[in-house]
């Protein structure tokens, strides 16, 4: 498990000290079908997008809190990442993007039929997003509509 | 940050009927944003799914995120995910 301890000092300060925005009260849906039967998304935090995108803006102040649509048949090799966070090793996620981007798993899974489907597009953030205001007010409620309206039923979100 | 990212995007999800699941690296964090349903993985911060090149290790920890489906709630549901294979530090 990492813990704040293994972060550098710099990174831990910010983190013992930043005031976290917390969810009160929890929304907490059931899920509407068994797996088996679900259509299933996949979110990550991991800054990736396709090289046709423009990327995130990694000097914006507060963080970037926009969102790339990527088609869930991408090959996760192709993808860029925008990501430039010194808050962690990025050599695993360069190497396998299914380490913080399972579209691979997820196909797998759906061929096995561990999962009903999985959606027609996944989403990307960029995760260092130190003042929250714009995501929580516009970027996450307009993902979450692109998801209603897909019929999503589950989705597995992955941060970096 | 990504840990508080993704703990606001599953509330909205979870709002709008989407079940959500989500993978922590830092439980501490996870537990102080109160995402709806979470795994916590005994990995570094930039491992979520374990290694790289290791689709077993990843599938099982999806596997072991969409198990937390099934609890019955209310959230947050915080879970951990064990397994003998960690990263050797850096």
């Amino acid at each position: 498990m990492a813990s704040l301890s293994d972060l550098s000092l710099k990174n831990r300060v910010f983190m013992a000290t930043y005031r976290y925005r917390a969810l009160d009260p929890v929304p907490f849906a059931r899920p509407r079908k068994p797996l088996p039967s679900a259509r299933v998304a996949l979110v990550t935090t991991g800054g990736v997008h396709l090289l046709s995108q423009v990327p995130f803006d990694d000097a914006m102040k507060g963080g970037d809190s926009s969102f790339r649509e990527i088609p869930s048949e991408t090959a996760v090799e192709t993808l860029g990442i925008a990501h430039k966070s010194d808050a962690f090793d990025q050599t695993g996620f360069r190497a396998d993007r299914n380490l913080g981007f399972p579209l691979d798993r997820l196909r797998e899974m759906a061929a096995r039929g561990e999962i009903g489907a999985l959606n027609g597009r996944a989403l990307s953030f960029m995760g260092s997003i130190t003042a929250p205001g714009r995501l929580v007010k516009n970027t996450a409620p307009g993902a979450a509509a692109l998801l209603e309206a897909d019929g999503v039923d589950v989705a597995l979100l992955v941060p970096l | 940050m990504c840990h508080q990212t993704v703990g606001l995007i599953a509330g909205e999800l979870e709002s709008r009927g989407i079940a959500t699941t989500t993978v922590t690296m830092l439980r501490e964090i996870t537990a102080k944003v109160r995402t709806p349903r979470a795994l916590a993985v005994p990995y570094a911060l930039g491992y979520p799914l374990g290694k790289p090149g290791d689709p077993e290790l990843q599938t099982r920890i999806i596997r072991a995120a969409f198990a937390l489906l099934e609890a019955p709630g209310p959230g947050p549901v915080l879970a951990d995910f064990t397994s003998t294979w960690i990263r050797s530090a850096p």
